[in-house]
């Protein structure tokens, strides 16, 4: 299946050329079917283990809501639990990173997570929606989650000054903001999409959510008899503890200073190397020690995430050293800082962009229809 | 179903337990501990056939969780192990040991094929304690519950294990009718449960037991042959098994009559089949002219490597999409037009030109 013709795209409008393009493309392919090839038993035995801690974690958390002293700590066992469930569990599986395995629990068509949103319509934004377009105006949902303005390019308006209580809002009640996202609100009240067309999401959406606040705020909290109102508050603070960080670790991915979007004139017609520059350039990274990449569930490896979907994320550390290598030899930016730095590069981006631009754009990418990014 | 069973399968603990379910929660503590999946452990592995420079026959011993609903003499079941890297393979094999309740021990005989993951790994490697991953009892190939006066079981190699499930099950039941035990095998040395169909020839009453060894002399399997040992045998309630080759010989000898009861254990081969037009498999953006094989044959033949489970129709684990095209069940005859079709390629042959998403 190797191309021996180069294949040249309608627009290239990167830093290399068509071959240049190409080859980084191939190179990128070999190391994940490499990787592919070489998926067994330590995988395996790494993710029965996260799942096992998970749940320890989760029991722990449980059964310490029987001692009002042990509270705080009740809520931490199951904040981790939630979050190991969430992302290096829930979100990695449902990429299908641990489909090979035949294991009907760890199969993406299968798993649901511990969150509001129903894993189903989640793999449709997410795998699909986000992870085909990402970055690329006008068809990335992800870029301001249709509340919040991201990016120069799109337009200013008035409600945008709401930019740093929206994203504090999302922040807070990020489940739920992550349920509500499939609904498309945004394009609704733009008109582009009708409310009919939401019907289909709803029997999931109204399940899922019934039996996460039935489990969470009526059934553990009950199970604990007299302690019912501090069992509540503290699962619901575990939910928080949950949105707070995963808000923080995934709005880091994409936002930072020096991570690119895309239009879509540009990415007509992409080639396989432009999908891999594009997921490169349109991702950073966060440094930190072991523990908390397991944490951020790899998110902290946005890039290799980004470019290697499907491969399961433990393998993300590694392959970032090779990653980086094949950046430098093609002279691409490779986006990485510590989370005090990402997360003020986003948390300046959000309060700079509910202001109106500085000053007009000397050159950009080619002028996207606004209408698809203001709500 | 005890107390304990009753409560982790009930809402409110699904409820508590959710959305992982509560066998995830359970499997964690005990593996044998199940509220709805079924698992087993392997008791015990007895090799009934080991003849030097063939693929050696055994029988392995199942405990399975309280969830196994037990299974009739004649049924299969889908049975999931994990090999070489945590890949759960799954196979389907027939149950060898008589009916069997709720939690019942039974057990599965099956020959080690040299080029079967899953077989040579039973057969060969796994020791007593691993823990194996089934489905309920399957199958159609069963007696019925008024067994009749007379039966005649038919069988080749390996496909003796439907029908001596059946055998064993009569003779608990101390079935008071005629039985018929008709089987063919390489040799002596090849034939599976020998020491046990000994006993049941000397001492089995209104038992008879016929083991042939065609490739030592004795007679083929014929229309004629039959008739001899069974007068007006298309008549008679028959179950037979085996190889295509002795199912064909049997079909022959039986024309249309409604008394047989056949069960494959490879998809018979399609014959007459005018194999033209071109196989195209999208994905992989591979393409051939048709051989009138099987898709997933063909697909093979090609290098590709799609997923399969039993090979036979049963277990839906190779399904895979057909965007254009007709195809053949090869079991039933078959045959389907229809854009967008989920097919399982192990049974279904192209009828001209195809193209699957492989």
């Amino acid at each position: 299946m190797n191309a021996t013709k180069t294949t040249t795209m309608k627009t290239n409008k990167t830093s290399l050329t068509d071959e240049q393009l190409e080859k980084f493309g191939e190179e990128l392919d070999a190391i994940r079917q490499r990787v592919l090839a070489d998926l067994g038993e330590e995988d395996a035995a790494y993710i029965r283990k996260v799942v096992k801690r998970r749940q320890q974690f989760e029991v722990a958390g449980r059964l310490l809501f029987y001692l009002p002293p042990a509270w705080p700590l009740a809520v931490a066992a199951l904040s981790i639990s939630k979050i190991l469930d969430n992302m290096e569990i829930g979100h990695n599986v449902m990429h299908g990173q641990y489909d090979w395995m035949g294991d009907p629990g760890l199969n993406s068509r299968m798993y649901d997570w511990d969150t509001v949103c129903p894993g189903e319509q989640w793999k449709y934004s997410h795998n699909y929606i986000h992870h085909t377009y990402t970055n690329i105006l006008g068809k990335d949902r992800d870029i301001g989650y249709g509340i919040l303005r991201m990016d120069e390019d799109q337009r200013w308006r008035p409600q945008y000054l709401g930019n740093p209580v929206y994203a504090l809002l999302l922040m807070l009640f990020f489940e739920w903001g992550v349920a509500l996202h499939d609904l498309e609100v945004e394009n609704i009240v733009a008109g582009k999409r009708k409310l009919a067309d939401n019907k289909p999401l709803y029997p999931g959406l109204i399940r899922k959510i019934r039996n996460q606040t039935l489990k969470d705020y009526l059934l553990f909290p009950a199970l604990t008899g007299p302690l019912f109102p501090l069992t509540l508050a503290g699962n619901a603070t575990a939910n928080l503890v949950r949105n707070i960080w995963a808000f923080n670790i995934i709005f880091c991915g994409h936002f930072p200073a020096g991570v690119s979007t895309f239009s879509q004139e540009e990415c007509e017609d992409e080639t396989r190397g432009h999908w891999y520059y594009r997921q490169l350039l349109g991702s950073a990274n966060i440094t930190g020690g072991r523990l908390f990449h397991l944490m951020s569930g790899n998110l902290s490896h946005q890039i290799e995430h980004h470019l290697f979907p499907d491969l399961p994320a433990r393998r993300y550390p590694e392959l970032a050293v090779e990653v980086r290598e094949i950046c430098e030899r093609y002279g691409l930016q490779y986006n990485s800082g510590r989370l005090s730095k990402q997360l003020f590069s986003v948390a300046s981006k959000i309060c700079r962009m509910a202001l109106p631009n500085r000053a007009p754009k000397a050159t950009g990418p080619v002028s996207v229809t606004d209408d698809a990014l203001a709500a | 179903m005890g107390l304990t069973t009753t409560i982790l399968r009930s809402r409110a603990v699904a409820a508590l337990a959710s959305p992982q379910g509560v066998d995830r929660y359970l499997e964690q503590v005990n593996p044998m501990w199940a509220a709805h999946e079924v698992r087993a452990r392997i008791v015990d592995i007895h090799r009934e056939v080991d003849v030097p420079g063939h693929p050696p026959v055994a029988t392995i011993t199942l405990q399975p969780t309280s969830t196994w609903q037990g299974h009739r003499a004649g049924q299969h079941v889908q049975l999931g192990v994990e090999v070489d890297g945590a890949r759960r393979t799954t196979r389907v094999f027939t149950i060898s040991s008589p009916d069997s309740r709720r939690g019942d021990r039974f057990t599965v005989t099956l020959r080690a094929n040299p080029s079967g993951v899953v077989s040579t790994y039973l057969v060969e490697r796994a020791t007593p304690g691993t823990m194996v991953h089934l489905s309920q009892a399957l199958g159609e190939f069963v007696l019925p519950d008024q067994v009749p006066e007379h039966v005649l079981f038919i069988s080749g190699g390996s496909g003796i294990t439907p029908v001596m499930s059946m055998l064993r099950s009569l003779q608990r039941r101390t079935h008071r009718g005629r039985v018929t035990f008709l089987h063919y095998a390489q040799s002596p040395e090849h034939q599976i449960f020998a020491v046990e169909l000994d006993e049941i020839r000397r001492s089995g009453h209104g038992i008879d037991v016929h083991l042939l060894h065609p490739e030592l002399g004795d007679p083929n399997l014929s229309p004629a042959y039959l008739e001899r040992l069974v007068p007006g045998h298309r008549a008679i309630p028959t179950w037979a098994c085996g190889p295509a080759p002795m199912i064909e010989a049997v079909r022959a000898a039986y024309a249309d009559s409604e008394a047989l009861r056949v069960e494959y254990f490879q998809p018979p081969r399609p014959t007459g089949t005018s194999a033209d037009g071109d196989v195209a498999f999208a994905k992989s953006g591979l393409e051939a002219p048709n051989s009138g094989a099987p898709l997933l044959e063909q697909a093979e033949a090609l290098g590709l490597e799609p997923e399969f489970g039993c090979r036979m129709g049963i277990c839906f684990s190779c399904t895979s999409r057909k965007s254009e095209g007709t195809v053949r069940n090869v079991l039933t005859g078959e045959e389907s037009s229809l854009p967008d079709e989920d097919i399982r390629i192990c049974v279904s042959a192209p009828v001209g030109n195809c193209v699957v998403e492989l």
